[in-house]
């Protein structure tokens, strides 16, 4: 069965746990595993975290989220309408930051690309838009495509 | 996020219980080197991750910036009962070369 939510907050730090918890209660009844929990709380949490640091450095914007499940796949999309990413490559290299003065660790998308199964990373006209997949293992016979 | 500590036989515990992300990393930079100032009679220091219910790649930032703090004061930081996400992010990012987990 597919099933799919959407909402939007404001891109702030205090949204993180919001984000992440929603998305570990939204794919539940996939019957995931604690540690395909925890996977998933992590890259959202990394998405979003994304935003809040680097999307809107002289304003307050939002996030807008959207899940979708199906069967044992699940996929998110995470998008801002902020200032973008200059160069996409150079900001998926493991440890890039271009905050390197702000104790920041530049595995962000490192660790969202080793906990998902895959990670995609475009520019908008406004902003930035991060989608991810991710299969349930024990379910992966049952494999269905689910995307946006 | 709570910070408990304890120093045993010259060894600073430290204890980090709670959830470490960007809202609450601020914070616990602020007390953590505020600990590491004013603590005394300790040559090492041993973070205990075991009550850390959650953590992304922020903590790494956090923790590297304590291990350059106390690298100027030759004052090693291990690493104990980390969460399978905390010990794949610390591996992945390399951080167990410059603070070592033990059991």
């Amino acid at each position: 069965m597919r099933n799919s939510m959407e909402i939007k907050f404001k891109a702030i730090a205090e949204n993180e746990a919001f984000a992440r918890n929603v998305v570990a209660s939204f794919v539940l009844p996939l019957n995931p595993t604690l540690s395909e929990i925890d996977d998933l709380k992590t890259a959202v949490s990394e998405a979003v975290t994304n935003v809040v640091v680097h999307a809107y450095p002289n304003s307050t914007g939002y996030i807008t989220m959207k899940v979708v499940t199906q069967n044992n796949t699940i996929a998110i999309s995470i998008s801002d309408n902020g200032i973008g990413i200059q160069d996409i490559e150079k900001a998926l290299t493991p440890f890039y930051t271009s905050k390197p003065n702000e104790e920041r660790s530049g595995m962000g998308f490192t660790v969202m690309e080793s906990f998902m199964d895959k990670l995609e990373v475009t520019n908008n006209k406004n902003g930035v838009t991060v989608k991810m997949l991710k299969q349930i293992e024990n379910k992966k016979e049952n494999d269905n495509a689910v995307g946006f | 996020m709570q910070i408990k500590s304890r120093v045993v036989n010259n060894t600073l515990y430290i204890m980090l219980s709670g959830e470490l992300d960007e809202y609450s990393a601020s914070t616990v930079r602020k007390n953590l080197d505020t600990l590491l100032d004013t603590q005394k009679g300790f040559v090492q220091i041993v973070m205990d991750l075991s009550e850390l219910t959650f953590m992304d790649s922020t903590g790494v930032g956090v923790l590297i910036g304590r291990y350059k703090k106390m690298r100027e004061c030759n004052k090693p930081i291990f690493i104990t009962n980390p969460s399978r996400n905390a010990e794949r992010i610390f591996e992945m990012s390399g951080l167990f070369k410059i603070m070592p987990k033990i059991v």
